[in-house]
């Protein structure tokens, strides 16, 4: 068993997180008597926290890189609004206007990314003008108005599901077989990159370890898509969700970008001086950011059927959240994409889970806080122990 | 005049792997200029440090008695309280601050804790006229020159009620006129009964103003000379600084010397805030395959300015000159294309510039070249990543429990691999070490000097910078030597002798070889 110790004691900030995630979700599941779990719920949850998590994947981009965004929430809304004043207002295309609404966000990206990666300008300054400036502009361009409704292709972006090819009664079947393959792959995969190690002669976890982990994963994603499939099926957003988390966990872990980003974070200095092109690489982070804030903001837009001015307000505070309880480090370099994944679920599931009891918005945001300052004391008290 | 103000009995400060100081007794007469010399790493710094409560009470052993009272200082302000005041090398003035709250930092003219700014200014005018500095006392000191800095700074002991001023290395960037009024200020605090302890390289200045003159080297006492009854050269402290054992401390090396490789031509390069200062003037330099080059000179000649402008102009503005290999020009205009075109550089700070201290090992190795790694030069593979870094552990062998351990956790000696490695790992034919061996221990420093005859002999050529003189004779097969931007001699290491290097860094004048 000391090897299971040690594996914990190494991936304490990971596990933990997961753990408090899971406890979470058991004391809601049993203080709300069951709605947490009901398959409308968990929808919901996830309909509701898609945006968060779509930008948190970019913020945490940006905080290992060093720096953090304020502006996402405006940007989102500003994006948004564009949208819709296009479709509602000069019958644009829903496609076309997805497609001009991305190259908007890179566009802010770009702006904002040139002042901090090449004037040096820090981004806590830059990213609060811009806050500043898109909600403004969001103003300007909404007239004060709510804009909307939408074409229904657009709506189904969010409140979409995917279309069931079995056509079974009352229970979306295509979930369940699109979970079973998924289970496999995820088998498949994690077996091949076991024996690949091994291969190489590297230490790899125990056996029984092995075995756990795709029982709790495999558990877990079967469960999921069973919930679901009582319900409508898998969400479009969850599955556009799904494919982002699995590239960005890709992009960070294997390939060169993700390293050099953890490198410029790590010390910018040391990266710049092993040829690392950091300011292009910093002002790449940022177009990313933009992009994928512009995405959040569709989501949001297309989920309430309007484009308001006071759309995406405090967003950025519940994304930066997620990242930091999900272990990224301020000072950069320190950060998983699951980990800022599992810190959007955690606020999901608490803003989720209140809500059900009754507790007031008030309240919601002193507990979120206090929930984020535990977080990142337990990250430090870690970090001083060993 | 003769009574002791200041006995350091037998103090010995040990770092993990290296004895900075061993069994060192220093002692300072009331009233008198004391010079303590020797070369970069004899512990100078350490000595005053230990001195001055930075190393507090218990991290170093012996017995250090200030007015005949015995000492033990747990921090600065306690030797501060008994009138011991040290002046750094880098000034610790605040710039956007005025000379009056500079001068009072820490020790306001207050009343119940409101400042009373008319005293202060008031007793800042008279602190500035003991130094000499016809300035307003209201003047900032970002808008002042280092010389003006200087002065404040000795001020600022004086308001301390100072008995005994350490400066460190004072005059290291000050220019001639600076530097004469700074040594004529010391000579004034001696007739006001003010002793003082000058480090110094500088050693024209220290014959000037010295009493007495300590010598260490290796961390221990060589002797001290006293300036009244000996009489004192320059060679004759050379001597002392330098003379020592120089027998197996580098590994034996044959060099297989082949045709030039690399050249800079007419290399001029200016400071990067001061536009108008130079820090390269007119270098030429070569490099032959299969040679290890050495740049000798002091800190701040201009070494590692040099080093760092002709790697992507990683340093300094308006750089002009040109770079050739193998007789073609190359572009070394940013990192990426000086790593491109085989040069390599490999910092003299690897803490703050080398490494990544938060990352593994193996990360800090494959970041220079990390294509070399990734599956269609963007996906990492990562059993390949293993596999060659594996291997450079072993061959250089470095100490870890593996290579995925934080570079933090290391010591000096692997940290210091861990960046030869990713050095290595770019695959350069040009390799520039800036003081490889600084802050590390006896026996890696021989694994480096091995590694380095090794890469010559595979037909690399290596620039070596580096303070110890020991090593650029130990090591190189030619040197140069830098001061103040240029270079201001070239002798192959056959011709070359402490003495003489010593003499081309310190003296004055051009020395003709």
């Amino acid at each position: 068993m000391k090897t299971l110790t040690t594996l914990f004691k190494s991936n304490v900030r990971e596990y933990g997180m997961l753990i408090a995630l899971i406890a979470i979700m058991a004391f809601f599941q049993y203080a709300t008597e069951g709605i947490l779990f009901k398959p409308v719920n968990i929808t919901n949850l996830v309909l509701q926290n898609s945006y968060i998590i779509v930008m948190a994947l970019g913020m945490l981009l940006i905080i290992v890189a060093g720096w953090i965004d304020l502006s996402v929430g405006s940007v989102a809304a500003f994006v948004g609004a564009i949208a819709a004043v296009l479709m509602v207002k000069y019958d644009f295309h829903w496609g076309v206007t997805m497609l001009i609404s991305l190259l908007i966000g890179a566009l802010i990206g770009a702006f904002q990314g040139y002042w901090v990666a090449y004037v040096k300008i820090p981004a806590f300054i830059v990213t609060l003008a811009g806050m500043l400036i898109f909600r403004g502009l969001t103003l300007v361009i909404l007239q004060g108005e709510a804009v909307g409704p939408f074409p229904v292709p657009f709506q189904r972006l969010s409140s979409g599901f995917i279309p069931d090819f079995f056509k079974t009664e009352g229970f979306h079947s295509t979930t369940i077989v699109i979970g079973i393959l998924l289970s496999i792959l995820l088998i498949v995969l994690d077996w091949r990159g076991r024996r690949n190690q091994q291969k190489y002669g590297f230490e790899v976890t125990p056996f029984y370890f092995f075995v756990a982990k795709n029982v709790l994963i495999t558990g877990a994603v079967l469960g999921l898509c069973y919930l679901m499939a009582s319900y409508k099926g898998l969400p479009n957003v969850l599955v556009i969700l799904f494919l982002l988390i699995t590239a960005y966990a890709f992009l960070t872990s294997q390939t060169v970008i993700g390293r050099r980003i953890y490198a410029m974070g790590g010390n910018e200095k040391a990266a710049r001086l092993s040829g690392v092109n950091t300011p292009r690489l910093l002002f790449g982070t940022f177009v990313n950011m933009g992009v994928l804030a512009a995405l959040a903001g569709m989501i949001v837009t297309a989920r309430l059927n309007t484009a308001t001015p006071k759309a995406g307000v405090g967003f950025e505070l519940d994304v930066i959240a997620a990242c930091f309880i999900g272990g990224a480090s301020a000072s950069g370099g320190i950060g998983k994409i699951i980990g800022a994944v599992v810190g959007a679920f955690l606020i999901g599931v608490m803003n989720n889970g209140m809500s059900i009891l009754g507790i007031g918005i008030d309240w919601q945001q002193a507990i979120k806080g206090m929930v984020l300052l535990l977080a990142v004391f337990f990250d430090v008290y870690n970090k001083n122990k060993s | 005049m003769s009574d002791v103000i200041l006995e350091m009995r037998s103090i010995t400060k040990t770092f993990p792997g290296v004895k900075a100081l061993d069994n060192v007794s220093f002692s300072v007469r009331q009233g008198e200029i004391h010079a303590l010399v020797g070369e970069n790493g004899a512990g100078k710094s350490t000595l005053m440090k230990v001195l001055s409560g930075v190393y507090p009470y218990g991290s170093y052993s012996g017995e250090i008695f200030f007015q005949g009272k015995e000492c033990r200082f747990r921090d600065i302000t306690e030797s501060e309280e008994v009138g011991l005041v040290i002046i750094h090398q880098e000034l610790a003035l605040i710039p956007f601050l005025s000379i009056t709250e500079n001068l009072f930092l820490g020790n306001e003219q207050s009343r119940k804790g409101i400042i009373d700014w008319n005293e202060s200014v008031s007793k800042a005018k008279e602190l500035l006229d003991r130094v000499g500095l016809h300035e307003s006392p209201n003047t900032l000191i970002t808008d002042m020159g280092v010389g003006k800095q200087q002065l404040v700074e000795i001020a600022k002991a004086l308001a301390k009620k100072v008995k005994l001023l350490i400066l460190d290395e004072p005059t290291a960037s000050l220019n001639e006129s600076d530097s004469e009024k700074l040594l004529e200020l010391l000579l004034q605090l001696k007739e006001h009964g003010i002793s003082s302890i000058l480090i110094s390289h500088k050693l024209n200045e220290v014959s000037k103003v010295a009493d007495s003159i300590t010598i260490l080297r290796d961390g221990a006492t060589i002797e001290t000379l006293d300036c009244q009854k000996d009489s004192i050269t320059e060679d004759r402290i050379i001597r002392g600084m330098v003379g020592r054992d120089m027998t197996h401390r580098f590994p034996p090396r044959e060099s297989k010397i082949g045709e030039t490789i690399f050249e800079i031509r007419d290399w001029n390069v200016y400071h990067p805030l001061h536009e108008d200062r130079k820090v390269s003037n007119n270098v030429n330099l070569t490099v032959r395959k299969g040679e290890v080059v050495g740049i000798a000179g002091l800190m701040g000649a201009g070494r590692t300015e040099l080093a760092m402008s002709i790697f992507g102009r990683a340093y300094g503005t308006r750089i002009s000159g040109k770079a050739y290999k193998h007789g073609k020009e190359v572009d070394l205009s940013s990192i990426d294309k000086a790593i491109e075109n085989g040069v390599a550089y490999l910092t003299e700070d690897r803490k703050s510039y080398g490494l990544v201290l938060i990352e593994e090992i193996k990360d800090n190795i494959t970041i220079t070249n990390l294509e070399a790694i990734a599956d269609a030069k963007i996906v990492i593979n990562e059993p390949k990543e293993m596999t060659v870094t594996s291997e450079y552990r072993e061959k250089l062998n470095i100490k870890c429990s593996s290579i995925k351990q934080l570079a933090v956790n290391l010591s000096g000696g692997n940290q210091q691999k861990v960046v030869l490695s990713k050095w290595l790992f770019a695959n350069p034919d040009i390799l520039i070490l800036d003081e490889p061996t600084r802050g590390i221990d006896v026996g890696a420093k021989y694994e480096i000097y091995t590694i380095i005859n090794r890469l010559a002999s595979e037909g690399k050529g290596i620039i070596l910078i580096s303070s110890e003189l020991p090593e650029i004779l130990g090591v190189c097969d030619r040197i140069y030597v830098m001061r103040d931007g240029k270079v201001v001699g070239e002798l192959p290491a056959s011709e070359a002798s402490q003495e003489i290097v010593m003499k081309y860094i310190m003296t004055q004048q051009e020395v003709m070889a």
